[in-house]
């Protein structure tokens, strides 16, 4: 299968006042076309930073990048701002984790959604705008007509994510990134989203990356799982092969601290004591060695490199579970 | 489907909160009203964990504040420890307030950046006179320890230098200071990541269970509440739909609001993935709720009779009451 995204030796560091922060480090991820990818992680991470990164953006003059992005033929971490720019839209789209802060307060929700079919595929004003009512339609938006006209106050949660949906999907883009998408949503709501999200990518045949800390939403709605820690991708699987065999104690433990729903009420849910390791001074071992409860004298001393399993499931990890110490 | 009726009140000896008619509005213009919380009724025993369930705008976080009388509510009463908060004059009240503390959901903008730690937990305790200066910082120490944080290392920081999980364990800290009898937690754990929401939850568990807590937790999860709560009460639309212990709850809810709440957690298991209809639209508008039951709107198994007559709570199994004129059996 082509890929459509192929990230291969990914690294970015921020100058900080307090020193070169490592936010993400050798991350290879491949995406086919027309496939669902989830990136699972806690805050910090790297997740996001890995995101912007692969969109080819984060140029500003405190960054250094290193590694490929190739999209679609396309080399992004040797284009300018400009070049990677005509890519978004018709290429490729994001969708954030807080829909109000990520449209714009004083306009129009029909202006928000016409701007980019104007630029991106030159309508005018008013096919724009028949066209984002068409969009809102998609996007299971009651009363479009209304909406169209609507300010980003005045809409719910729920709805102003499906409106930046629409603007993602507005001029067809091969590949979208989202980040957290339902992570400030009802779980309500984020179950409609999530839906949504899954008709459409049959329907427009297009790829994903969903970015969640939640491996409860990535079960049903991706088709592989990369789990990142500490800024490096520390398992990649097909999401069901993951789930069943899980190697990397990281991502064991992840799983076990969700609140589920056929917990025993009155017990005590399992913890991921500790917390991740500063960015600033990664130290030599692994990084959830500290947390780990399987760590043996090796884990702190080196860095696990990355193994690969015959039917191509990755982890990082010198002792993987499943596999005698 | 959302409605009224009292006969899930225990009327126990031991009732440390007895809320009765609850009803909160808002007054929006000349002509419209927010009906937030609509004659609510509820009982919570010493040393219980009550939970509210609920989707956005359903008048939960309406019902915590209404509770500790900001704002007071437009009618009903508030019993707390046998006092009628509601007619209470306002320094009684001020002083009735240190025995009930609240949690908030963004535990960083709840706490005042210029503030340090030391500040922060010192406050209340220094506007009640607790103690000399030595015996408020021993105490201080004391909290800090409590919650999981070393105080050497924090007491001088302010709340940016912490994570949000950090934050959360300041404000429950914050929260014990005035040792309460009742803490009313408001979605303490929904902006927290999975991985620290279980460190905060059994963090709650434990301080209820060392000094003897009743709370209020407010979430609009049910994985999340289940592992805390004594009882369980499903809010739509400012009105109580089911409330029950979290073992039938959860087991048969005889809701059909409960039963899509609980169909709408996802669940970790790609071989699991539920096939359900999912409840669609959003709530209708609180400034004109749908007549009879409010749920009806929305809810599949609806009939003429729900739009005209509103389903009063009664129970359908032992301490499990549902307002619902077709429930799930």
């Amino acid at each position: 299968m082509s890929s459509l995204l192929s990230i291969k030796n990914l690294g970015v560091n921020f100058d900080t006042p307090r020193g070169s922060l490592e936010a993400v480090r050798g991350v290879d991820i491949e995406i086919p076309a027309g496939t669902s990818v989830g990136v699972v992680g806690e805050s910090g991470s790297g997740k996001t930073v890995m995101c912007r990164a692969a969109m080819g953006l984060l140029q500003g003059s405190n960054v250094q990048r290193t590694g490929t992005v190739v999209f679609d033929g396309n080399e992004l971490t040797a284009m300018t701002k400009e070049q990677v720019r005509d890519l978004f839209g018709s290429g490729m789209a994001m969708i954030f984790q807080d829909p109000m802060t990520a449209l714009n307060p004083v306009r129009r929700i029909g202006s928000q959604i016409s701007e980019g079919l104007r630029v991106r595929l030159g309508m005018s004003k008013k096919d724009a705008l028949v066209r984002s009512k068409e969009l809102l339609e998609l996007v299971r938006i009651p009363n479009p007509t209304a909406v169209l006209k609507s300010f980003p106050y005045q809409l719910s949660g729920g709805m102003r994510q499906r409106v930046m949906i629409a603007i993602a999907i507005a001029c067809n883009p091969k590949l979208l990134f989202a980040d957290e998408p339902t992570t400030a949503l009802d779980v309500t709501v984020q179950a409609q989203i999530l839906q949504l999200l899954r008709e459409l990518r049959e329907d427009l045949k297009m790829s994903m990356v969903l970015v969640t800390h939640d491996l409860g939403v990535v079960a049903g709605n991706t088709d592989y799982v990369a789990v990142m820690y500490a800024g490096e991708v520390v398992e990649y699987a097909p999401t069901t092969k993951l789930f069943a065999d899980m190697r990397m104690p990281y991502t064991e433990a992840l799983l076990e601290s969700i609140p589920k729903i056929d917990h025993k009420s009155g017990t005590r849910l399992s913890v991921i004591a500790g917390r991740l390791p500063n960015p600033t001074d990664r130290g030599v071992g692994c990084g959830f060695a500290p947390r780990c409860k399987y760590a043996q004298e090796k884990c702190h001393t080196q860095h696990p490199e990355l193994q690969k399993d015959p039917d191509g499931h990755l982890y990082r990890c010198w002792f993987p579970i499943g596999e005698a110490l | 489907m959302a409605g009224s009726g009292t006969a899930h009140m225990r009327n126990s000896v031991d009732s440390v909160l007895t809320v009765r008619d609850l009803t909160v509005e808002f007054k929006i213009s000349k002509d419209k009203v927010v009906k937030a919380v609509s004659g609510l009724s509820f009982d919570v025993v010493k040393g219980e964990t009550l939970a509210v369930v609920g989707e956005s705008g359903c008048g939960k976080t309406t019902l915590a504040r209404a509770i500790l009388q900001l704002p007071p509510p437009n009618s009903g009463e508030v019993i707390f420890n046998g006092t009628d908060l509601t007619s209470l004059p306002k320094e009684n009240l001020r002083s009735a307030r240190t025995s009930m503390q609240m949690i908030f959901q963004d535990p960083i903008s709840s706490l005042d950046p210029r503030m340090t730690v030391q500040q922060l937990i010192d406050e209340p305790l220094e506007i009640w006179g607790r103690g000399t200066r030595e015996e408020r910082n021993e105490r201080i120490n004391t909290l800090l320890n409590n919650v999981g944080l070393e105080p050497e290392l924090v007491l001088n920081r302010r709340s940016y230098e912490f994570s949000g999980g950090q934050c959360q364990r300041i404000s429950i800290a914050r929260a014990l200071a005035l040792d309460p009898r009742m803490l009313i937690c408001d979605e303490p754990v929904s902006a927290l990541d999975v991985s620290i929401q279980a460190q905060i939850l059994n963090l709650l568990q434990d301080m209820k269970d060392q000094f003897g807590l009743t709370m209020v937790f407010i979430s609009h999860d049910l994985a999340v509440v289940k592992a805390v709560s004594d009882r369980v009460m499903v809010m739509y639309l400012g009105k109580i739909c089911e409330i029950a212990t979290p073992e039938a709850l959860y087991s048969k809810p005889a809701h059909h609001y409960t039963k899509a709440l609980l169909d709408s957690v996802p669940i970790a298991d790609p071989t699991r993935q539920k096939i359900t209809e999912l409840l669609q639209g959003e709530p209708p508008s609180p400034m004109n709720p749908p007549s009879g039951c409010r749920f009806r709107t929305r809810c599949h198994a609806a009939t003429a009779r729900c739009a005209e007559h509103e389903p009063q709570l009664q129970e359908v199994s032992p301490g499990q009451f549902v307002a619902c004129h077709h429930p799930i059996v």
